[in-house]
């Protein structure tokens, strides 16, 4: 690159806040023209939010984002897209019903007069297909493509709207290694046609494969950047993690007795294919591994809520039938969801009656409620928990997401289970909440309660877990039995391979 | 501080009771425009004349009443008559009939040689030409006047028997809508309500005739004969909650269906014909009212306090708003979503079929025709109420007022003559506006805005 000439683009002191957190501060980022950037980082670092405000789907609180020099200003989708930037998300944006065609020409339809001329786009569609060297029929639904394909698709539709910079985010985390050597075989020639690649991955082999730099993000800030060649991979984790762990969790001492749930070869689909584990009195099992590795559907089985294909769960011994959550709420197991927006909370109604639904069988007689007695233990709780409440018994959705997180706890803690599942207990809280949570989960173990906590953040599984269980693939990769001596580096081993 | 918190009492109150606000406004607005002189008339109209007369005439004044010969007049008559002979007066002779029966009465009264003292008649007698001139046609009379009850001004609207009959009209639209309202809550819809209520007054009359004993059934078969009517389309919802839950198929498509089944089931069963061998007492529930206030009215009232009940204290009411908020989430806090859904459906096809009953003692007949289009009626109350079509919120009260509301507007509009074809295109935007309304409430003005810059 000849020097002087501006980089492709351009991101100055970039922050972005959101309501109790500070998702972005001061980021800086450089792209060139025909290079690919890694972009690593923690769950949480800010990754996702650093993407979505160079798509436009975010305006950040301060900063500046050049495009081949020129600033803009104007943020929005429609006007990222123009300024020639795609963006592929994890979970693709495609219209399943609309075939690979339709979609790459989705809102730039070809056409003559308002007649579409489906025969051009089809040619065109065939014809970047073939550049990216990958084999589609342009006339089939989306919905009958592989995951591979449809990525494919949409680097296709990134390529037929002009797109100068392509946004790829964890593009790896669905294929197959075939699938995975023929993506870079495309992202090389997107290299060689001087278009400039973001590759977000937690998959730090890939990066060293693909990347010419990669920039390290942690705690929304910008901590480091570096060509490729220029650092190991032991650096890049240290990069990554970098932070003291030993006051963010609090100390307990467990008394861990006996086993209490036991699960067994449970299997389901695709998804978990064979997985064992048990849980012991006072106890806090820690299950990891990477997004999609069978972490959260492992902990539905466990709960009910999905059928097994096969396996078996004890509970202090007694073989458990579950059909549906409820018989696993009788047995006594709770579980907090990951996401407590979609599958935690019935946001429209108040946290009173949140609190009430696994509880009512206590708060009634005769089918009606007594809501006397639910509103004092609700009260009880959350005076307990310090949770922040809204006049008049607002819809729960007006409450902060810590506040949410709190709601779901007390409804749980209420119910007084013997085994408590938590699927990411502390994602998207402030710390000091996440302290709280910590502390309410020792608490728990310290009364013999046996808990399996499902988390993607490593140092909270270093510092919460008594034992760690790793998944790969919807299998146990690696169990690393006594967590005080375990590391991040030998965490991301076992989940990476 | 304390203007501030009577503001926000206040904005409470709208946003939670804005469509009891609409209502309010619209009976005002129907109470102003059907402002009238109005004549007392009946057994109101009587009392209140033999008070008037007794206070101007001691006794033993003799007076002769002089009304038409239709119920309402005999009722007053038969008041007046009770009244002036409590006070001590004489009630010289009453006539029912037309002038010319009055003109027979007072020269019989004149042939008996005995003065009169007054002629009492109603606002539509006092103005009969027969008593025009009296003094100089029939002097032995002595030339009584003809009083009549004080008019005053009231509006139309505001009768009492208008406001029953507004409640009464709209008694099988709002019994259905409880239904509906669960069903929505649990973010559903239902379509065959209309189609059931053909379906259970076909099936209840159909019960009476053959196996009741026809017209001279008696109560207690009437009775199971309602109650097979109800159960079937208990079963048929049922049947539709089935379809939701175990195939989840949308609960459009299911009730969409089931509207054209159990509308040709109808069909079927009255073999295209009205069924009309019923007893006389069919009609007890429909036409027949205890305390002046109407059957229909007052059933429609329980179900509402009990249905208020249900949605309010009861564990599965709140079952039923957690399913319809978030059903992931209900299911995962241990809410049998299936059996809550069964349960809505159930409900609303035997309300659907409570309304049909009610529908069939009304008309005192069964027939495949009832309740078209009225699943619309229905739905347009719940909505109207302030039920969200996404589920999870709405009340049963509310429910009650969105009904209200089209039954004033209905009501009202007869009352000022508006012709029907328009009457229905002022529904329909009414409907639209009210539901507006709605949504500027909960998401403001700022929203909507937004809303259409994007």
């Amino acid at each position: 690159m000849e020097a002087g000439a501006a980089p492709l683009l351009e991101m100055r002191g970039i922050s972005k806040s959101f309501p109790g957190v500070r998702a972005l501060r001061e980021v800086d980022l450089e792209l060139r023209s025909g290079e690919v950037l890694a972009l690593v980082g923690e769950n949480g670092a800010g990754k996702s939010t650093l993407i979505k405000v160079l798509a436009g789907a975010h305006a950040p609180d301060a900063g500046a984002v050049r495009i081949a020099g020129a600033l803009r200003t104007v943020h929005d989708p429609v006007e990222a897209q123009r300024a020639g930037v795609a963006v592929i998300y994890q979970e693709l944006n495609l219209v399943p019903g609309l075939t690979a065609r339709e979609n790459i020409f989705l809102g730039r339809e070809r056409s003559r007069a308002g007649f579409l001329r489906a025969r051009q786009e089809a040619s065109e569609a065939r014809g970047l297909f073939e550049r990216i060297g990958v084999r589609v029929d342009p006339e089939l639904p989306c919905s009958a493509l592989t995951v591979a394909q449809q990525q494919a698709v949409e680097i296709a539709k990134a390529l037929s709207s002009m797109a100068r910079i392509i946004v790829m985010d964890e593009p790896s985390a669905t294929l197959t290694p075939q699938e995975v050597a023929r993506l870079f075989a495309i992202i090389r020639d997107l290299k060689a046609a001087g278009i400039g690649v973001i590759y977000i991955s937690h998959r730090l082999d890939e990066v060293f494969e693909v990347a010419d730099r990669v920039t390290v993000l942690r705690d929304g800030a910008c901590v480091a950047t570096r060509p490729i060649g220029a650092v190991r991979r032991e650096e890049l984790i240290e990069l990554m993690v970098g932070r003291r762990l030993d006051q963010e969790f609090p100390k307990r001492r467990a008394a861990i007795g006996g086993e209490r749930l036991a699960a067994r070869d449970l299997r389901r689909g695709q998804a978990v294919r064979g997985v064992s584990l048990s849980v012991r009195s006072g106890e806090i099992l820690g299950l990891t591994g990477l997004v999609g590795s069978g972490r959260t559907e492992t902990a539905r089985l466990l709960f009910g809520a999905d059928r097994l294909d096969g396996g078996s769960i004890e509970l202090d011994g007694r073989r458990l039938e579950l059909r549906s959550p409820r018989d696993a709420i009788r047995a006594g197991i709770g579980l907090l969801t990951e996401d407590r927006k979609a599958q935690g909370l019935v946001l429209g109604r108040s946290p009173r009656e949140n609190f009430g639904l696994p509880n009512l069988t206590r708060f009634s007689t005769a089918g009606l409620v007594r809501e006397g007695r639910e509103r004092a233990a609700f009260a009880r709780r959350s005076a307990g928990l310090g949770i922040k409440l809204p006049p008049h018994e607002a819809a729960v959705r007006n409450l902060s997401g810590g506040n949410q997180q709190k709601v779901v706890l007390a409804k749980w803690l209420e119910r007084d289970c013997e085994v408590l599942i938590f699927d990411e207990p502390t994602r998207g809280i402030d710390v000091g909440a996440k302290y709280e949570v910590y502390q309410l989960m020792n608490g728990l173990a310290a009364r013999g309660k046996a808990i399996l906590m499902v988390s993607s953040e490593l140092p909270e599984v270093l510092g919460m877990s008594d034992r760690i269980l790793v998944m790969h693939e919807g299998r146990v990769a690696g169990e690393i039995a006594d967590a005080r001596g375990a590391t991040q580096e030998r965490i991301l081993e076992l989940a990476v391979r | 501080m304390a203007p501030s918190k009577a503001q926000t009492l206040l904005s409470r109150l709208l946003a939670e009771h804005g469509m009891l606000l609409v209502l309010l406004v619209l009976c005002a607005y129907y109470s102003w425009a059907t402002f009238a002189v109005q004549h007392p008339a009946g057994a109101a109209g009587g009392e209140q004349l033999a008070r008037e007369i007794s206070s101007r005439f001691p006794p033993p004044a003799r007076v002769l009443v002089v009304a038409r010969d239709t119920e309402e007049d005999a009722a007053f008559a038969g008041a007046l008559r009770q009244g002036l002979e409590a006070a001590g007066l004489e009630a010289a002779a009453v006539v029912y009939g037309q002038p010319a029966d009055a003109r027979e009465a007072l020269e019989g009264l004149e042939r008996e040689g005995r003065r009169l003292d007054a002629i009492a008649c109603n606002q539509t007698t006092a103005s009969w030409a027969v008593f025009d001139g009296l003094a100089a046609r029939l002097p032995a009379l002595g030339g009584p006047p003809v009083v009549q009850p004080a008019s005053y001004r009231w509006p139309n609207f505001l009768k009492a028997e208008n406001l029953l009959n507004v409640a009464n009209q709209i008694s099988v639209i709002a019994i259905v809508a409880i239904g509906m309202t669960l069903v929505i809550i649990a973010a559903g819809i239902d379509l065959s309500v209309g189609s059931l209520i053909a379906l259970s007054a076909v099936a209840s009359t159909l019960l009476v005739r053959d196996l009741g004993g026809g017209e001279s059934a008696t109560a207690l078969a009437m009775t199971l004969s309602c109650l097979g009517g109800i159960v079937l389309c208990g079963l048929v919802g049922l049947f539709s909650g089935a379809m939701v839950t175990a195939f989840g198929i949308p609960s459009f498509i299911v009730t969409l269906a089931m509207m054209l089944v159990a509308s040709g089931l109808a069909f079927q069963l009255a073999e295209g014909q009205s069924i009309y061998q019923v007893p006389d007492s069919f009609v007890w529930l429909g036409r027949g009212s205890t305390l002046r206030v109407p059957n229909a009215v007052l059933l429609m009232a329980v179900l509402y306090a009990a249905a208020h009940v249900l949605m309010t204290r009861t564990v599965l009411g709140r079952y039923v708003y957690a399913v319809g908020g978030n059903p992931e989430a209900a299911r995962l806090s241990g809410v049998p979503v299936r059996h809550v859904i069964l349960f809505v459906y159930g409900l609303c096809g035997a309300l659907a079929g409570s309304g049909g009953v009610v529908m069939a003692s009304q008309l005192k007949s069964g027939a495949p025709t009832y309740g078209q289009m009225y699943e619309l009626y229905v739905i347009a109350a719940v909505v109207v109420g302030g039920a969200s079509l996404s589920g999870g919120e709405g009340k049963v009260l509310g429910t009650l007022i969105g009904a209200f509301i089209i039954a004033v507007i209905q009501n009202g509009m007869n009352l000022t003559g508006v012709e029907s074809y328009t009457q229905k295109v002022v529904l329909g935007l009414v409907i639209l506006g009210a539901v507006l309304l709605d949504t500027v409430k909960k998401r403001g003005w700022s929203w909507i805005l937004r809303k259409r810059g994007a």
